[in-house]
């Protein structure tokens, strides 16, 4: 599903060039459930932003799907994103003066999906999500963990190849965080292809498969047995 | 075609609409513009109107013709002589200048502008004495109050009646006493009221107080013979006035040997010169109110602009989340634009609907006044288009400005956490 090859990134500071990914070599295959460790500095959210098209690669090579992605127009990267990526960020992003309902049926707005059938799609979404109820609610009016719910439920909407998730868990307590987990493990087990980008170790084992990165190259890449969370719900 | 894309304008309502304060301070200055706008054209129009108004009755394509004394010597006659009209020469004129529409010939009694007594019942009037054909009526209209004006009937009989304005029956009648039909006495003669006129206090040829007499009646009351004062004449509206005025000029130089450069002997007045500075007075204000109103909502548009700017700023999350979502810069910038101009258009609208209501509020409180020419203070079907069309171009062009900064956030540069 995935693959990259000998991946580079430096940053320009001034006059000084930070290198911050220094050749990463990594595959994950349809269906995996990867996270992405490493403290802060070591590349990881710039590997996440180069996976999801938001940012460019020095040198190397990108393939998605079997789609090369290389030298894109900012029109084009835009039309993969939406085909090809669901996100979910770290302070969920979801439009403040949208109901959850919109938020979600945002994508598939891009997608130029029919109205109507626009909103089924995006409440049958919520529904997964176990916000079918919220569907009329503005962001303000829901908990972190309903908000990291809703744009979960937006990412999968366009039926994204792969859900790339960065610290989902990060600006969650402990249950609401397992929550979180439960619902990507259980979107993983429909088939879903997930990355998770985090530094939290719990979470991590609840993934099926770890990449440690360390100043820009990867360190570990190992199998792992997973960890349930509906046990922690 | 995108224009008529439901979930565009859903999605800029919408986007409008949940910020609804936001929407309201952006629309301000577009509104104060088209106010603006609109008042200073609603106000040329209405001065324009005025002046119509004020000139109503006046025919713009006239002229006015009298004698004075000659300044040259000629054919052995001395400088200085009177130069004295007769009746013929209306005749003549008429038949030498095809652009003659009307002529009406007037005698005064006495030397031009001199005061007769007028009595009626021991009151007295110091007043102009004209003698007049019922042809003047087409080119100094009179406001008739009470009665009718000169008819030719009148002419053809010589009848003994006259026409008064409102000062000569203010001084020789009481107020509220009927007029019509009583005798006023002319130099010992008896004269029946048949009308009231009011004067045009922006336009008075004839003077304040003036009693009017049929030509006919004139010449054989005071055996006036077959002498002509000034002569009023109303030229073809297309034939320029000053043409004329020299045609005339000519023939009564020749008629009564003046000399040809005699600049003096004819005294006459070109009544289309007035009306052209006064509507060019018009189009120079007209013109002025819609640079400088064009100017302000040029600056209310960049109010906008500049609003949609800071916005822009302060959307960029909201514009990262969008392209992260897959919005290509081209619906990015199109939306933006689109809401620039929405909130134009809108608050165009609003401003008009607002400056309508104060022209109207202005006309009910000045419309009908007399002294101060202000008449349907509006602005025409073509004037708003036209403002309308160019304020929304204009949006359009600056609505650029904020889309093609919201195009050049990065997402990646807009969702990095604080």
């Amino acid at each position: 599903m995935i693959e990259i090859k000998d991946l580079h990134k430096s940053y320009k500071m001034g006059s000084n060039s930070l290198h911050v990914l220094k050749g990463i070599n990594f595959k994950a295959e349809a269906g995996e459930l990867v996270a992405i460790m490493g403290s802060s500095g070591s590349g990881k959210s710039t590997l996440l932003n180069i996976l999801g098209m938001l940012d460019v690669a020095d040198s190397g090579a990108y393939t998605l799907d079997g789609v090369p992605i290389k030298d894109l127009s900012e029109t084009k990267a835009a039309q993969y994103r939406n085909k090809f990526l669901g996100f979910v960020f770290q302070s969920f992003n979801l439009i403040n003066y949208k109901s959850a309902l919109e938020n979600v049926a945002l994508p598939l707005y891009y997608q130029k999906v029919g109205r109507k059938e626009r909103q089924e799609k995006a409440l049958s979404y919520l529904d997964k999500v176990g916000l079918k109820e919220w569907a009329t609610h503005l962001p303000s009016e829901l908990s972190g963990g309903q908000k990291q719910r809703v744009a979960i439920a937006r990412a999968m909407a366009a039926e994204p190849k792969v859900l790339l998730a960065d610290e989902p868990t990060g600006a969650l307590d402990s249950t609401t965080s397992y929550e979180v987990m439960d619902l990507i493990q259980k979107i993983n087990d429909e088939g879903n292809t997930i990355l998770v980008v985090t530094h939290e170790e719990d979470i991590a084992h609840m993934c099926k498969r770890i990449v440690h990165l360390k100043d820009g190259v990867i360190v570990e890449d190992k199998k792992i047995e997973q960890v349930r969370a509906e046990q922690y719900v | 075609m995108w224009l008529f894309d439901r979930d565009l304008w859903i999605e800029i309502f919408h986007t409008l609409g949940k910020n609804m304060f936001r929407t309201f301070l952006t629309m301000l200055g577009v509104i104060f513009a088209m106010i603006i706008l609109i008042l200073l054209l609603g106000s040329a129009n209405g001065m324009s109107n005025g002046f119509d108004k004020v000139f109503a009755g006046t025919a713009s394509n006239s002229l006015f013709v009298w004698g004075q004394s000659t300044s040259e010597p000629y054919k052995g006659f001395e400088r200085g002589r009177r130069i004295r009209y007769k009746i013929e020469d209306a005749e003549i004129l008429k038949r030498e200048i095809p652009e003659i529409q009307v002529l009406a010939p007037r005698i005064e009694l006495g030397s031009h502008r001199s005061v007769v007594t007028v009595y009626r019942n021991g009151q007295t009037s110091g007043s102009s004495v004209y003698g007049d054909y019922p042809e003047i009526d087409n080119i100094t209209k009179k406001r008739l109050v009470e009665g009718r004006f000169l008819n030719n009937t009148d002419i053809e009989e010589s009848k003994k009646v006259c026409v008064i304005g409102e000062e000569t029956y203010k001084l020789l009648f009481d107020k509220g006493e009927n007029a019509i039909g009583e005798d006023i006495r002319i130099n010992g003669v008896f004269f029946s009221v048949v009308g009231i006129y009011k004067p045009n206090k922006n336009i008075n040829i004839d003077g304040e107080n003036a009693v009017f007499i049929p030509f006919t009646t004139f010449q054989k009351a005071f055996n006036s013979g077959d002498r002509m004062g000034w002569m009023a004449i109303a030229v073809e509206p297309n034939t320029k006035v000053a043409i004329v005025e020299n045609q005339i000029k000519k023939i009564l130089k020749s008629k009564y040997d003046i000399h040809p450069d005699d600049e003096r002997a004819i005294g006459s007045f070109d009544m289309s010169e007035i009306f052209n500075n006064i509507s060019s007075f018009t189009n120079v204000l007209k013109g002025f109110s819609f640079f400088v109103g064009i100017f302000t909502l040029l600056a209310g548009v960049i109010a906008i602009s500049n609003i949609l700017l800071i916005t822009v700023k302060e959307r960029t999350k909201e514009i990262g989340v969008r392209r992260a979502l897959g919005a290509t810069p081209r619906v990015v910038k199109r939306q933006i634009v689109v809401e620039a101009i929405v909130l134009t258009a809108f608050a165009g609208l609003i401003g008009f609907a607002i400056s309508v209501g104060i022209l109207a509020v202005l006309d009910s409180l000045w419309g009908s006044g007399e002294d101060f020419p202000f008449v349907k203070p509006m602005v025409s079907i073509p004037q708003f288009l036209v403002s309308f069309l160019l304020m929304v171009s204009l949006s359009l062009l600056i609505g650029l400005i904020p889309a093609n900064k919201a195009i050049r956030v990065r997402p990646i540069e807009a969702l990095r956490e604080e």
